[in-house]
């Protein structure tokens, strides 16, 4: 017999449909107001047009903007993600004392007030000599993105039954050939995953970038700067219009692969776990 | 076959696994002979699984050696011995079909032809397979992944097939199935196969020979119905399956024979078993249940027990009765094959049992 | 396998005692974690060390006098103005996460009780608006908000007001409530994976035992999920009291916290040190408030039974 639950079902899916609209609702206004023709965003809406968009490659600011988003998330996805396997691969195949410890600090990021870790970072840069550019602010996107791809590949790595390399070695593949032929392809798509997240995190983090960049602009600075100017207002809901859908698409992308990582690592036969 | 099955394939010499403090192997020593379906038995953490890595390169004895086919495996990698495994979660690639699967080995020694094709076939014939190769893992039942494991171990031609614990996955009936299809298999291509099992049964019903193993030791290597009739300890013989011990005091030892005394079964003399080493006066005499008949009537036999049935118990084609004896301090176990109606005695009905003294065994204290 | 990938020491030993210590899983796997673990020890314990260094000297002009002082604390803690900022944004941060939590508990309970096969599907709908950026999500709400914004706008629309509201946005419910938003899916997950692990029989004993629904909620769920509750509060609690974006956006004056104060030491007023020590006593004072939460819901959760 199945027990009777506290909060009857239908309540509780009207309650979920609320949240739902609660959560995205706020987000919604942004593209909605970024095709009405009057530059403040209020109902009701005069009119249909796409010149905010139009204007947005006229910008140059915002194109190196543009770029420098894309060359610091590049170089810290691809960073926390090598950072994130090595911790990952040693966090669920290992055993050592420390081992929570070291988890804890690495994943402490995570839960940290972000103007702090940005301000001790940018102190012991400064300290160091360090000039502020896209070079500090990718070490400081590398650090708060790790915690997410750790989480991301530990789900990828985990229950990756161990006899599956032992069986490699056993039908005597080398050790770089058990990891270009087992290891590798079986954990590439939480990798890509992961790269992907840590991308989408770096394109829209917002507060590190400010504290460590030097004098060039990310696209989330380019857009608290635009953030001053009311007439600049309908640029920047277009431009942050393209940053959502861009955020939704990659999310969207990395959640399948790492689904498709954890369905293929649970081994049905595994015991390992 | 007799020749063959004298040359040694696998020799194992003083090995010691220790962890710390901890010995999950204790100076064993063993030969495993060419072309034997050898078994090594024994409860959870005797060390049966780490000899095994050992044997296939997973592990590395903290002293002592390992050869196989006569070649010293020290220093040399998993993957480069002659020694090939099917592993108890089977480690089937998930991400490749089944004859992907198979191949796996052979796609580094880069065969020539339809070479590799022809040997994936065949051993997937071997295993009735065929047909099936197109299929990923994630398809397979439990019993294809197993036969899958066992293809992709074989294809490789290996010296020694390890097998760790392979049909503990599998219901009690595919298992059965299973244990007579991997004694024919073993049979048909002449591989020295060494298994790894907890199942008496198991290890019974497949080996040519088994290794009984306790704590990191090894308690005795024999055929198995030596291990069964002849254990030389209450350990081997009471995880073997069930067996009435029986306190016994020494009368006379020589040579080859033992003579004690007992209340139940009087004075009796039998082999001394090679083992037997002498702990004072006492030793322990064991009868296995079915060795006990009970007598009909007014038949009779040579050697007879007479006590009174105490408890039942019905197991379809057998029935187990519990026999008090005077002078013995428990009573005795008996099993009857219900074809006479054992099923049918009421408890508390005194009864005669026959047994044939060869069917006891004598084991140190 | 062969142990020779992950690296050999430059000793000579033995090849077996080599073995045994490559192969020894500590050595693996603290050799593995390394980078990973070197890169957090300096790009985070090591500045927080500065930090908390930093709070101990003075800034003169350009130079650091590094004689030890708590000058910098009796400011942070004394002055109205420091002291008024901390409790606000303790204030903020303490009702944000209380929303959050009672606000995410029916849905994470939704989700695991009633979810069904599209538990995955609904964790992700909730998930994804967190993916998009903190900025625009705060920057939507300053449009909804806004004096010429959507709310009073539609509310203008609608006839229920005739003038803009000014009092929507520019202060402390602006940004409670926007950080309510941008953290909702955060507490949602940990609810949600203690809810998991509560065994569904555990329920139906305590149905079986005479509980109704209703108190078998109280007794026996609820205590279950305090873990998730716990995790939940402090994993909004400890980073909102820092929060930088959404005061500074939708805050106005009313609305300013801690973290805009220790941004301006490091900024306009260049006091660096009065600035860490404003950062070390933030630390502090949230690190005691997430114990006296852990506290209180254990105690909470002792009373239920």
């Amino acid at each position: 017999m199945r027990a009777r639950r506290f909060l009857p079902g239908g309540w509780l899916s009207a309650y979920a449909f609320l949240y739902i609209v609660f959560l995205y609702l706020p987000v919604i206004f942004l593209p909605i107001f970024s095709i009405n023709t009057a530059p403040t965003p209020k109902f009701p809406l005069a009119g249909y047009t796409l010149k905010w968009y139009e204007d947005l490659p006229n910008t140059p600011a915002l194109l190196d903007a543009a770029w420098n988003s894309l060359v610091v998330g590049v170089s810290a996805s691809v960073l926390a993600t090598v950072l994130g396997i090595l911790a990952a691969r040693s966090i669920t195949r290992y055993r050592y004392p420390g081992r929570r410890t070291i988890n804890g600090l690495i994943m402490a990021p995570l839960v940290l007030p972000e103007v702090i870790v940005a301000i001790s970072m940018l102190l012991v840069m400064l300290q160091l000599g360090l000039s502020l550019s896209l070079f500090t602010v990718v070490l400081g996107h590398v650090l708060v993105c790790i915690p997410y791809s750790m989480t991301v590949l530990t789900s990828g790595f985990e229950g990756f039954d161990r006899s599956l390399e032992e069986a490699s070695a056993d039908l005597g593949e080398s050790a770089f050939g058990t990891f270009r032929r087992v290891t590798l392809p079986m954990v590439a798509p939480a990798i890509i995953s992961s790269l992907l997240v840590c991308f989408t995190i770096s394109l829209d983090e917002f507060i590190i970038a400010f504290f460590l960049t030097g004098t060039e602009a990310t696209l989330p600075i380019y857009i608290w700067g635009q953030l001053r100017f009311a007439s600049k207002l309908p640029g920047v809901l277009a431009l942050g219009t393209l940053l959502l859908v861009a955020s939704f698409l990659l999310m969207t992308i990395a959640e399948i692969l790492r689904r498709r990582a954890a369905r293929r690592t649970q081994n049905e036969g595994g015991l390992y776990a | 076959m007799p020749e063959q099955l004298q040359r040694s394939m696998i020799e194992i010499k003083n090995v010691t696994r220790s962890y710390g403090a901890f010995k999950a192997l204790d100076d064993a020593s063993l030969t495993i002979r060419e072309g034997e379906f050898f078994s090594l038995l024994g409860p959870s953490g005797c060390g049966k699984t780490t000899l095994l890595r050992m044997i296939a390169g997973f592990d590395n004895p903290t002293s002592g050696s390992i050869a196989v086919g006569g070649q010293p495996m020290e220093g040399i990698p998993a993957n480069r011995r002659p020694t090939n495994m099917v592993f108890q979660s089977y480690a089937i690639f998930p991400h490749l079909n089944v004859e992907q699967n198979v191949a796996y080995g052979l796609k580094r020694l880069k065969l020539q032809g339809g070479e590799e094709k022809r040997r994936v076939e065949e051993a997937l014939a071997q295993v009735s397979l065929t047909g099936l190769g197109k299929r990923l893992a994630t398809e397979l039942s439990g019993g294809q992944r197993q036969r899958v494991a066992l293809a992709r171990a074989l294809v490789m031609r290996p010296k020694v097939l390890l097998l760790d614990e392979p049909l503990s996955a599998l219901d009690k009936k595919l298992r059965e199935q299973m244990q007579v299809e991997l004694r024919r298999l073993q049979q048909a291509v002449g591989i020295t196969f060494v298994l790894v099992t907890h199942d008496q049964y198991e290890a019974l019903a497949m080996s040519d020979r088994i290794a009984v193993m306790f704590g990191g030791r090894i308690a005795q290597v024999a055929s198995p119905k030596e291990i069964y009739q002849r254990p030389v300890n209450r350990q081997v013989a009471d995880f073997l399956g069930g067996m009435n011990f029986v306190k016994a005091e020494i009368v006379e030892e020589n040579g080859a024979t033992l003579v004690v005394d007992t209340l139940g079964f009087g004075r009796v003399k039998t082999d001394k078993p090679k083992a037997f080493v002498r702990n004072g006066g006492g030793a322990t005499l064991g009868i296995r249940p079915e060795r006990l008949r009970v007598l009909w009537d007014n038949a009779t036999a040579k050697f007879e027990v007479a006590g009174k049935v105490v408890e039942r118990h019905y197991f379809g084609e057998i029935t187990h009765l519990i026999v008090e004896i005077p002078g013995l301090e428990k009573p005795l176990s008996v099993t009857e094959t219900n074809d006479f109606g054992a099923d049918d005695i009421p408890v508390g009905t005194s009864v005669r049992l026959a047994y044939d003294p060869e069917a006891l065994v004598a084991m140190a204290d | 396998m062969t142990a020779a990938v992950e690296g050999s020491p430059p000793l000579r030993m033995t090849r077996a005692r080599r073995n045994a210590l490559l192969q020894s899983e500590p050595v693996q796997g603290l050799a593995l974690i390394s980078p990973t673990f070197f890169y957090a020890l300096i790009l985070l314990v090591l500045p927080i060390l500065v930090v908390i260094a930093h709070s101990f000297w003075t800034q003169h002009y350009l130079t650091i006098d590094r004689t030890f002082t708590l000058e910098n604390y009796r400011v942070a803690l004394t002055e109205p103005i420091y002291r008024d900022l901390l409790w606000r944004s303790l204030y903020i941060s303490l009702t944000v996460s209380l929303f959050t939590v009672i606000l995410a508990y029916p849905i994470a309970y939704f989700i695991s009780f009633h979810g069904g096969r599209h538990k995955s599907l609904w964790l992700f709908l909730i998930t994804i608006p967190f993916w998009t950026s903190y900025l625009l999500r705060v920057m939507s709400w300053k449009v909804i908000l806004g004096y010429n914004g959507v709310l009073n706008s539609g509310l203008m629309g609608l006839g229920i007001i005739d003038e803009p509201s000014t009092a929507l946005l520019y202060n402390t419910s602006a940004v409670i409530i926007t950080l309510t938003h941008a953290w909702a899916a955060f507490a949602i997950l940990p609810i949600f994976v203690s809810l998991e692990k509560v065994d569904r029989t555990l329920v139906e004993a305590a149905t079986d035992l005479g509980d109704g629904p209703l108190r078998s909620f109280l007794r026996v769920t609820l205590p279950l999920s305090a873990p998730g509750v716990i995790s939940a509060a402090l994993i909004v609690m400890i980073p909102t009291v820092g929060d930088y974006v959404t005061p500074k956006l939708v805050g106005g004056k009313d609305g300013v916290m801690i973290a805009n104060a220790i941004q301006a030491q490091f900024g306009k007023a260049a006091n660096w040190p009065l600035g860490a020590a404003l950062s070390v006593t933030t630390m502090l004072i949230v690190t005691l408030m997430a114990g006296a939460t852990v506290l209180i819901i254990r105690a909470l959760q002792r009373l239920a039974r």
